[in-house]
């Protein structure tokens, strides 16, 4: 194709608009997974997580733990670091702490709390002893889970932050809950990641949530990516389109995962599993190219028809 | 906890099926031969009631607590609550029942082993269910015998054999043993549903039997005076 000043000029405006829309390094290129800034420090990070809700509840079993080692040294190999877990979870803290251990406490973790309890005096105690089953000398996020109590966790949590006890703060909600509140407290409180449920078919955060978040400046950890594997499952055996391809992505999970990632106020999704290929395969979606919008919404029409 | 009514039994599901029943597989593992201990106390409480329906009540009472305690102590309190914080809450329950079964048993006249009719027969079908059809649903859906729920080792048959038990049983306090064997058939009932497991028919069969066998005898004692 022969370059004119015309195509020149277009070309640049839409690779400008793609770099604002989409703040994402060059490690995609490299095979690593994409990273973003948070928002508040610029600290890049990688856009896949990895998830703990009921994978790593394995209790005292020491086959699951081991699996779930090694789900966390297949994770960190792919060059992910935010591993995101909550008291809420049975014994996944403390299969996190036996994993971390196993694998000689990896530097790159990026290590994400919650506080859960009604109670805000016992907030400060359940951190610490979330701490103690991570075995890491602090959290980089505490996150107050749920919204429970959120006035007086997130108090405590400011004055960790300001005491260099946790680096971040942040609040979550899931399933499309208590927009309303999370909401009111993402304009008036100074976070500095909201967490809250986002994928292909359920898609009520882009109204709101997702340009709150980057209109102020809020990193946006997305979860139940997959609403808990019933769409992986829903499309078990389907087709994947051709087009897919153009993406790089060779899974359902990939495309769907490309379709979050794609958002460009999302910073990182934590998709949750018990499978070493799955999560190499959620990492390798955060690397190569993303679906620009229109490409976005042909994935979100094409999962609904199915 | 704000706008319960968006929320589904699945949300409360914290662990996979997998887990769970690899949890049995462990437990009994680690608790392997007293199986065999435990079935025969199962069948020594049968032998009670068929035979010293009377006098054996006692005996019977205590045969049963042990269980009670024993299961919401080393299933519920030590394993279970490792991956559903809930456990840990309903493992005093667990010996309330034990404490309750040792109480009424040794109380003049608490307990009588006597009846018959088809709340008994209801009662001995479900007993023999407990102890001897329980720990045949594992090997029967494909998971080996190795997460066979046993009476006195896990809970579902224990708090089945009760409510068998209960059956059988008269006594002015005898509706203080019913509520705890009820609320755990219908709490596993409901795990195991939320999980798609099949035999979550068993727990809710049991009490759901025992209730329409006690509204048979109480509809035929008022129709009879």
């Amino acid at each position: 194709m022969r370059t004119t000043r015309r195509t020149f000029v277009q070309a640049s405006l839409a690779a400008t608009a793609a770099a604002t829309l989409l703040p994402i390094s060059l490690h995609a290129q490299q095979g690593l997974p994409a990273r973003r800034p948070i928002p508040s420090t610029r600290e890049e990070i990688p856009i896949v997580g990895l998830g703990t809700w009921i994978t790593f509840n394995v209790g005292d079993d020491p086959v699951l733990r081991d699996e779930c080692a090694g789900v966390m040294a297949a994770f960190f190999e792919a060059g992910g670091r935010m591993i995101d877990s909550s008291p809420m979870y049975g014994s996944s803290q403390p299969v996190i702490g036996y994993g971390l251990q196993k694998l000689g406490q990896p530097s790159a973790l990026f290590a994400a709390e919650k506080v859960w309890t009604s109670s805000a005096a016992a907030g400060p105690a359940q951190i610490e002893q979330s701490r103690r089953f991570w075995g890491v000398p602090k959290f980089d996020l505490v996150q107050v889970h749920n919204l429970l109590a959120w006035k007086a966790h997130l108090q405590t949590l400011f004055q960790m932050k300001a005491a260099g006890a946790v680096r971040y703060v942040g609040i979550t909600t899931s399933e499309g809950r208590r927009h309303d509140l999370l909401e009111q407290v993402m304009r008036s409180e100074p976070i500095d990641f909201v967490q809250f449920s986002y994928n292909v078919v359920d898609r009520e955060a882009e109204a709101r949530l997702l340009p709150l978040a980057s209109e102020r400046g809020i990193a946006v950890i997305v979860n139940r990516p997959f609403r808990q594997g019933a769409l992986t499952q829903r499309l078990q055996g389907k087709p994947l389109p051709e087009w897919a391809a153009e993406l790089g992505a060779s899974s359902w999970a990939q495309l769907m995962l490309k379709f979050i990632l794609a958002h460009p106020a999302v910073t990182v999704a934590i998709p949750a599993t018990t499978r070493v290929d799955h999560v190499r395969e959620n990492l390798s979606a955060a690397a190569g190219p993303m679906p620009d919008p229109a490409m976005r919404e042909r994935i979100a029409a094409h999962v609904k028809a199915l | 906890m704000s706008e319960w009514w968006t929320y589904r039994a699945e949300d409360f599901l914290l662990f996979s099926p997998r887990v769970y029943w690899r949890m049995f597989e462990l437990h009994n593992a680690a608790l392997w031969p007293l199986h065999m201990l435990t079935l025969a106390a199962g069948v020594i409480i049968i032998l009670l009631i068929a035979w010293r329906p009377g006098t054996g009540a006692r005996w019977l009472a205590l045969i049963l607590a042990i269980p009670w305690m024993f299961v919401g102590w080393s299933f519920l309190w030590n394993r279970y609550a490792t991956i559903n914080w809930a456990a840990a809450y309903v493992a005093p329950a667990f010996a309330v029942e034990g404490v309750l079964l040792l109480v009424i048993g040794s109380l003049r006249d608490g307990l009588a082993f006597d009846r018959r009719g088809l709340a008994g027969w209801t009662g001995y079908l479900i007993l023999a269910f407990a102890l001897a059809g329980a720990p045949l649903l594992a090997p029967l859906q494909g998971r080996g015998w190795a997460s066979s729920e046993v009476f006195g080792i896990a809970p579902d048959p224990t708090a089945m054999a009760t409510l068998g038990v209960l059956l059988l049983a008269r006594g002015r306090l005898l509706p203080l043993l019913v509520p705890i064997p009820v609320l755990w058939c219908l709490l596993s009932g409901m795990a195991l549903s939320t999980m798609g497991e099949p035999q979550a028919w068993a727990p809710y069969a049991a009490p759901a039997l025992a209730a329409a066998a006690w509204i048979w005898t109480i509809i035929r004692q008022r129709f009879n005076r």
